[in-house]
C-alpha cells in the first residue's frame, strides 16, 4: 500500500514538474525563436520590453489570455474546444518517461519510447479536428496536409528508432542512455549515423516546423488549421508546438547523443542532457529562419522516395550487422 | 479604457470601435495590467493595400525593427491579430473586404491609418474620383493617424507609441530629437 502511495506522490509531483517545464520551454522558446529569428534578419528582435525584450513571451501570454474568445458561425463547438486541449495535454504525458538525469526521470517505464511514439501522434488528430471543425476552407486544407504529412514523416521516424532498438533490445529510455555511457564513442550517433540524419529531418516533419510548416503555410492557407482560433485557443496550440519540439529533441538525444551522459566519463548529469535538447532546438530554430518552405509534393517526395527507402536500407543494414 | 466600459450597444462598428463587453470583475490593476500588456504586444494583421504597405515591411527589418517594441508577429489571420494597419488606398471594391477583416477581428482591436490615402484619399481625392474611398474612417472606426505619402517607418513607429499611449494613457519610450534641416 505505501509502495502504492509512493509511486502515485511521485507521479503527482512528475505531472506538476512536466507542466511547469512545458511552461518556461514555452516562454524560453518563444523569446529564443524571436530573438534568433532577429539576429539571423540583422536586427535585435525584442529589445524595450524588460531587459533586452525578456519580458515579452510573458506579456504575449497575458494579452492572449485577454484576448476576445469567439467560436466561428456554424462550427462544432464541442471539437472545435475540445483541440487545442487534446494537442496539448499529450505533451505533457511526453514528458514522464524522458530521463533527464539518473534520478530524474518522471516514471521510468520499460515501454518509454513506445508511450512518446504513439502520443506524439495525437496531435496529428487534434490538428484534425482543429481544421474540420471551424469550418473554415483554410482551416481544412491546412488539416488535411498536417495529416498526410505527419502521417508520411511517422514511417521513416519509426523505421529509424526500430533500427536503434534492435541495437539495444529495449524500448526504455533509460536503459538505451545507460548503454551509452563512458564516453563520447559510445554514442549511437556514431554507429546509427544515417538514422540520426533521418531522424532529424523527420523531426521537423513531426512537429510541422519550417521549412515543412505547410500546415499553416501564411501565404497559401492563411494560418492554416488554427485560423479560426483566437486568444488561448490559439495560444495552446502555439505552446504544444514548442512541447512537441522540446520532446522530439530530447528523445533525439536519448536515442543518438548518449542522454545525459557527457562525453567523457565522471560528468554525467543532467546538464548534459539539457545542453544537448537545447542545442538541437536552436538548431530547428536556426533551419526555420534560413530555408524558405517546401512544396507539398516536394515536402511527401523527399519523404517516401529518400527517408523512407534510407531507412529501411539501413534498418536492413542493422538486422545484418547484428546477424552477423 | 474608459470607453470600453461605457459602451453598451450591440454592433461592431461603434464610434469608440474597440468594444468589448464589460468585464465581470473590473478591478483597476487588473485592467490596468492587461492594458500594458496589450499595448506592449500589438500583433499587426498581414494586410497591405498599396505602397504604403512596402513602408510597413521596412518598419519589421533591419533598420528600424518593431520587433524591439513586441509588435513584429505579423498575424496572417484577422482572429490572432490586435491592430489593422491600413497601409495604402482603399478601393470602393477593396471597401467590403476591409470592413469585413475588421469584424473578423476579436476585441479589443485597434486600426492605424496609414499614408494620406487611407486617411483622406489623398492624391485621389479630385473631383472625378469614381473609385477610392476619401479616408477609411468612413468605413470603420480608426484610432490612429499616420500621415505621409507614404509616411517614413519611422512615423508608423511613431503611430504604434501613440496607440500605446491611447491604451495606457502614458507614452513609454522617448521623444526623438528634432533633426535641424
Amino acid at each position: 500500500m505505501s509502495a502504492f502511495v509512493q509511486q502515485l506522490l511521485v507521479l503527482i509531483v512528475a505531472a506538476v514538474a512536466a507542466m511547469i517545464w512545458l511552461g518556461i520551454n514555452a516562454l524560453v522558446w518563444v523569446y529564443c525563436e524571436r530573438k534568433f529569428a532577429g539576429h539571423i534578419q540583422r536586427r535585435p528582435g525584442p529589445f524595450e520590453v524588460g531587459p533586452h525584450g525578456a519580458l515579452q513571451p510573458l506579456i504575449d501570454g497575458l494579452k492572449l489570455m485577454g484576448k476576445q474568445l469567439l467560436t466561428p458561425d456554424n462550427a462544432d463547438a464541442i471539437l472545435y474546444w475540445l483541440a487545442p486541449i487534446l494537442s496539448m495535454l499529450p505533451v505533457l504525458l511526453l514528458f514522464l518517461p524522458i530521463p533527464y538525469g539518473p534520478v530524474l526521470t518522471g516514471m521510468d517505464v520499460n515501454l518509454g519510447l513506445l508511450l512518446i511514439l504513439a502520443f506524439s501522434s495525437f496531435n496529428g488528430l487534434a490538428v484534425l479536428l482543429a481544421g474540420w471543425s471551424s469550418n473554415n476552407k483554410w482551416g481544412l486544407l491546412g488539416a488535411a496536409r498536417a495529416v498526410s504529412q505527419t502521417v508520411a514523416y511517422e514511417i521513416p521516424l519509426l523505421l529509424v528508432v526500430l533500427a536503434v532498438t534492435f541495437m539495444t533490445g529495449t524500448l526504455s529510455l533509460t536503459e538505451i542512455t545507460n548503454m551509452q555511457a563512458g564516453h563520447i564513442g559510445n554514442w549511437f550517433i556514431w554507429k546509427q549515423p544515417l538514422a540520426f540524419l533521418i531522424f532529424l529531418v523527420a523531426m521537423f516533419g513531426e512537429t510541422n516546423r519550417a521549412p515543412f510548416d505547410l500546415a499553416e503555410a501564411e501565404s497559401e492557407l492563411t494560418a492554416g488549421f488554427h485560423t479560426e482560433y483566437s486568444s488561448m485557443g490559439f495560444g495552446l496550440f502555439f505552446m504544444a508546438e514548442y512541447g512537441y519540439m522540446v520532446v522530439m529533441c530530447s528523445v533525439c538525444s536519448v536515442l543518438f547523443l548518449g542522454g545525459y551522459h557527457g562525453p567523457f566519463p565522471g560528468v554525467d548529469g543532467w546538464w548534459w542532457m539539457l545542453l544537448k535538447t537545447f542545442a538541437l532546438l536552436s538548431f530547428m530554430v536556426w533551419v526555420r529562419w534560413t530555408y524558405p518552405r517546401v512544396r507539398f509534393d516536394q515536402l511527401l517526395n523527399i519523404n517516401w522516395k529518400w527517408l523512407l527507402p534510407l531507412a529501411t536500407f539501413n534498418l536492413l543494414a542493422t538486422a545484418l550487422i547484428l546477424k552477423l | 479604457m474608459a470607453a470600453q466600459d461605457s459602451v453598451v450597444q450591440r454592433d461592431l462598428l461603434t464610434k469608440s470601435g474597440n468594444y468589448m463587453d464589460p468585464p465581470l470583475v473590473n478591478m483597476k490593476l487588473a485592467q490596468d495590467i492587461f492594458d500594458v500588456c496589450r499595448s506592449m504586444s500589438l500583433w499587426p494583421m498581414t494586410f497591405g493595400l498599396a505602397c504604403c504597405a512596402i513602408e510597413m515591411m521596412a518598419t519589421g527589418m533591419a533598420r528600424f525593427d518593431m520587433a524591439r517594441f513586441g509588435a513584429e508577429v505579423f498575424r496572417p489571420s484577422p482572429r490572432q491579430s490586435d491592430v489593422m494597419i491600413v497601409a495604402g488606398t482603399v478601393t470602393k471594391k477593396m471597401a467590403p473586404s476591409v470592413v469585413r477583416l475588421y469584424e473578423q477581428m476579436p476585441g479589443p482591436k485597434w486600426v492605424i491609418a496609414m499614408g494620406n490615402c487611407a486617411i483622406s484619399g489623398g492624391p485621389f481625392k479630385i473631383k472625378d474620383n469614381y473609385n477610392v474611398i476619401e479616408g477609411v474612417d468612413t468605413l470603420i472606426p480608426v484610432d490612429v493617424y499616420v500621415p505621409g505619402c507614404p509616411p517614413r517607418p519611422e512615423g508608423l513607429l511613431e503611430g504604434f507609441f501613440q496607440l500605446q499611449r491611447l491604451i495606457t494613457g502614458k507614452r513609454w519610450w522617448p521623444v526623438a530629437a528634432e533633426v535641424e534641416g
